[in-house]
């Protein structure tokens, strides 16, 4: 298993997971989101092929009532 | 003998070319001129009712994490028909031009996955100052100039000074958003001669540049206010979304808009400090007391 970050906490997954796997662990509502790894967005298209590296940061933001 | 005809009202004689004019911000065109945030309301129904009565075609919305382990948590995408809404996503609560663009590129992504036109605009706020939520312009010109190369069209939330709009236009902002007041402070519009500065500077030789009027809207007539002042749109939310019954006064400050604009483009009489008589002095059947003339 390695660690990484998603939105600040700390999670364990095991190595050579797909970024598309990392958002099932985590367990998000797919349709409505955007992820960065370390800073860079990452297109959907390529969710299924990145492989999430020990200790990379991701941030997986939605939108939310703003003005 | 009066002919009938002359009783009836032409409709030709109202411009509604004028009036109808959409709103052209980059490539988009906006057929109501106002753009409503969707933050705030006490419910997700309360937010698409109050939408739908304020006759907005665009709206607002934020770039927040997603929270983790509730795949079944609602979202406001759910409320939203995304077939009648051009969404307008903000870089709002950011402090730095970094985290601004970040916030930029990521509402991007998810427009653009969900097939929305709003993929290619931002509004762009980025705040020096937690208590009053003023914009820090050094940073917001910084952020701008990157997005533009970056092919976005930027809408720029800015303070109502002047100099920091001429330099975020020469930035190439799609449209400079100069604050009315502070934002949710419902104060209206503080300063109108530094608003119009800003409107006529930035449409010197340019008419047709946007110019919407961005936070600080209290009530219907600050939306008038800010129409009549030559604002080509207005960017609200809290004072519908915290009004005691949000859903009526969007319809108001739809009422608002309209009634703004149409009295900008009919253009107001001057002001003068005495009276004028709509009635005609001639044929008057009283005498004026007093040695009055």
């Amino acid at each position: 298993m390695i660690e990484i970050t998603v939105n600040g906490e700390l999670v364990s997954i095991p190595e050579k997971t797909s970024l598309k796997d990392v958002l099932e662990i985590v367990d998000v509502p797919p349709n409505y989101l955007a992820v960065e790894v370390n800073a860079e967005v990452v297109p959907r298209e390529e969710h299924s092929s990145l492989i999430i590296q020990e200790q990379d940061d991701l941030e997986v933001v939605t939108l939310v009532g703003g003005g | 003998m009066t002919s009938d005809d002359e009783k009836a009202p032409t409709e030709s004689s109202l411009n509604r070319e004028l009036i109808e004019r959409p709103l052209v911000v980059g490539s988009h065109q906006l057929q109501s001129r106002l753009i409503v945030g969707t933050g705030r309301y006490d419910s997700m129904q309360q937010m698409r009712d109050s939408l739908h009565h304020s006759g907005s075609d665009c709206v607002t919305v934020a770039v927040r994490r997603e929270k983790l382990y509730d795949r079944e948590g609602k979202n406001i995408l759910d409320f939203l028909d995304l077939n009648r809404y051009t969404l307008l996503p903000n870089t709002a609560g950011c402090y730095t031009a970094k985290d601004a663009v970040r916030a930029a590129k990521l509402g991007r992504e998810i427009l653009r996955t969900l097939g929305n036109p709003g993929a290619d605009w931002v509004k762009l706020e980025v705040l020096g100052d937690s208590r009053t939520l003023l914009p820090d312009p050094a940073e917001t010109v910084v952020a701008c100039k990157e997005l533009v190369a970056d092919g976005f069209s930027v809408l720029c939330y800015t303070s109502d000074c002047p100099v920091t709009a001429k330099r975020l236009k020469e930035a190439g902002a799609a449209s400079v958003m100069p604050a009315g007041s502070p934002i949710g402070s419902g104060q209206g519009l503080l300063n109108p001669n530094n608003l119009r500065i800003i409107l006529e500077y930035l449409k010197e030789d340019d008419p047709d540049y946007p110019v919407i009027i961005d936070a600080g809207v209290g009530t219907a007539s600050d939306v008038s206010s800010a129409f009549e002042l030559g604002a080509d749109g207005v960017l609200l939310n809290t004072a519908i979304a915290h009004a005691k019954d949000p859903v009526m006064m969007a319809r108001a400050m739809h009422h608002a808009a309209l009634a703004g604009r149409e009295a900008y483009l009919a253009g107001r009489i001057p002001r003068r400090l005495y009276a004028t008589a709509s009635s005609p002095e001639e044929g008057v059947i009283s005498s004026r007391p007093y040695g009055s003339s």
